[in-house]
């Protein structure tokens, strides 16, 4: 299959180091001289630009983290100045404040390269009608993808998430051939597409590109079964661009990094050494040419290994594994950032509450669903059900606008939630992922 | 004319009713009459029982939900239609009936219930004279 940018993609691996050696000497001066934060953080671990001049000096460099990026809301870790930022990106953070990433143009068109060699790899050419159904908006799923298959000149709906009857619709009508959405959406439109009187026979569909939460080889096969068509991988996270910064090729083995431009490294997260080749650990990412808001070393708390070696493709970029968990409690609901932190804090501010709770997360058909469950305090029971109902409603609705997905609350038995010393273990995933 | 009640939640997960009832028992209280209204995830366990108050208190100490509640007990002839009766005297002055359930006592059906509207319920029963369960009357269980 074709390769977007073979140049790159298919380097030798000692002109990569080469290359990213010299790009990241540029952005630790470039970051040095304009984010008074790594300015500091350079200066207490006695580190200069000039230390800096293979890939492998990377070793000496500060990490970033989602804490950094909160603390230094909102614009504080952006080192372009405000006239060369073309574009802003919300994504949702702990605490209510979101992360904030901003673009310049130069940004913007790396962007839609990376991205271009993503959806070259799954097989989109100039004839294909692309489907964008990641949510457009703050979120960087949809325009990210967007861009990229502008970009390659293939065409875009811009279909966004909901109105999914429509959007099935226009999939036949259109003859769409490929879509891009969260696995969990396509599993929901597949259904509709049922519900609606059509199968996959009537439509063109024969590529899938999915991506922004953790999927399994189960739910490729479903997807691919009911929509009939190939289903790839897609990878990115908005603090270091969004969709883009890895996509799997025709071998299906891993997801090649785009590592010119973000550069990879695994790092055992309690003590933040390197692990060795195809050991887990935590995904951690430099931005090689980012103007807007480059990042250091910055902790996804994705776990997954990588691996190197040439593919059977042809390219030469290193690969990461599928993503096995996170190294921290976040979870991934349809897509969206869910900190149990946020849930918790929620649940203290209404007094009819008491503080213990469990969220648990699930699939239900194809969708992911959140359960809160609480215990309403003695003193405020009352003998009408729908006053009780009230403080449900109240809880939910609370919850839904500060983490923008709805959750169900269960009332549970009083005492009946374990009481937990410290750091209890609030949180149960049901969801088989691997 | 009204008499207490005690209202309990109850999850819907086996043995949550089991640790209320037995409770009572220990407390050597009688119940007299119960019915359980339940929404999907919980119930609520409604309660006439003798020594409401003092049930109040245990339930309450031993960290279980409970709320303490006047309803309604009218006692009727245990006859066809009664109760058909009876309500209408309620519909007639558009007062609704938030929930209700009946039981027999000593040979006389007891309409337990509560209304969206205390005090003309209470005009009503003195209008028409329907016989109320006084409180200490279910005491001697």
């Amino acid at each position: 299959m074709a390769v977007w940018n073979p140049t790159k993609e298919c380097m030798s691996r000692d002109e990569m180091s080469e290359l990213q050696g010299r790009r990241l000497h540029k952005i630790v001066d470039y970051v040095y001289h304009n984010t008074p934060f790594y300015r500091h953080k350079m200066q207490e671990l006695g580190v200069e630009p000039d230390d800096i001049t293979t890939i492998e000096d990377i070793v000496k460099l500060p990490f970033t983290t989602k804490k950094d990026l909160r603390d230094n809301y909102p614009f504080g870790l952006q080192a372009a100045p405000k006239t060369e930022l073309v574009r802003v990106h919300a994504s949702s953070g702990t605490t209510g404040n979101p992360t904030i990433v901003g673009y310049t143009r130069k940004d913007i068109g790396v962007w839609s390269e990376v991205a271009a060699r993503c959806f070259t790899a799954f097989g989109v050419g100039r004839d294909d009608t692309f489907s964008v159904a990641y949510g457009y908006g703050m979120f960087t799923g949809g325009l990210g993808a967007h861009y990229g298959i502008e970009n390659l000149g293939a065409t875009v709906l811009p279909a966004s998430t909901g109105n999914t009857e429509k959007h099935a619709r226009l999939i036949h009508d259109l003859g769409i051939t490929g879509i891009a959405c969260t696995p969990s959406y396509a599993l929901h439109l597949a259904e509709t597409i049922e519900k609606i009187g059509l199968s996959k026979d009537d439509l063109n569909l024969r590529i899938g590109a999915f991506g922004a939460e953790p999927w399994t080889e189960n739910m490729r096969r479903e997807i691919e079964g009911r929509l009939g068509l190939k289903a790839y991988n897609i990878y990115g996270l908005s603090e270091i661009m969004g969709p883009g910064v890895s996509y799997e090729c025709e071998m299906q083995h891993g997801s090649h990094i785009n590592e010119d431009h973000f550069y990879p490294e695994i790092v055992n997260p309690d003590t933040l050494q390197p692990v060795g080749k195809d050991t887990v650990g935590e995904l951690v990412f430099t931005t090689l040419t980012k103007e807007g808001m480059p990042l250091l070393r910055y902790r996804t708390r994705d776990l997954c290994t990588l691996m190197g070696g040439e593919c059977g493709c042809g390219r030469t970029s290193v690969r990461m594994s599928r993503i096995i968990g996170r190294s921290d409690d976040m979870l991934i609901i349809r897509g969206i950032n869910v900190f149990p932190s946020q849930i918790e804090s929620v649940i203290l501010s209404i007094p009819e509450f008491e503080p213990q709770y469990v969220i648990i997360a699930d699939r239900q058909g194809n969708l992911d669903t959140l359960q809160i469950q609480v215990e309403v305090r003695p003193e405020f029971f009352t003998d009408d059900v729908r006053t009780i109902e009230s403080f449900q409603m109240r809880l939910a609705d609370k919850i839904r606008s500060v983490i923008s997905i709805s959750a169900s609350v269960r009332v549970m038995f009083p005492g009946s939630i374990e009481r937990s010393q410290g750091k209890g273990n609030h949180v149960i995933d049901k969801r088989k992922l691997i | 004319m009204t008499v207490h009640q005690l209202s309990i939640f109850v999850e819907n997960r086996q043995g949550t009713l089991i640790k209320v009832l037995q409770l009572l028992k220990e407390a050597n209280v009688q119940l007299i009459a119960s019915t359980i209204a339940d929404t999907v995830e919980y119930g609520i366990y409604r309660v006439i029982c003798s020594e409401p108050e003092r049930a109040f208190e245990i339930l309450k100490a031993q960290g279980i939900s409970v709320a303490l509640s006047d309803v309604f007990a009218i006692e009727l002839d245990d006859e066809v239609g009664r109760a058909a009766d009876t309500l209408t005297l309620f519909s007639e002055e558009e007062i609704s009936i938030a929930y209700m359930y009946s039981f027999l006592l000593n040979g006389k059906g007891i309409l337990v219930f509560r209304t969206d509207n205390e005090e003309k319920t209470r005009k009503v029963i003195e209008e028409h004279q329907l016989k109320y369960i006084p409180e200490k009357d279910l005491s001697k269980y």
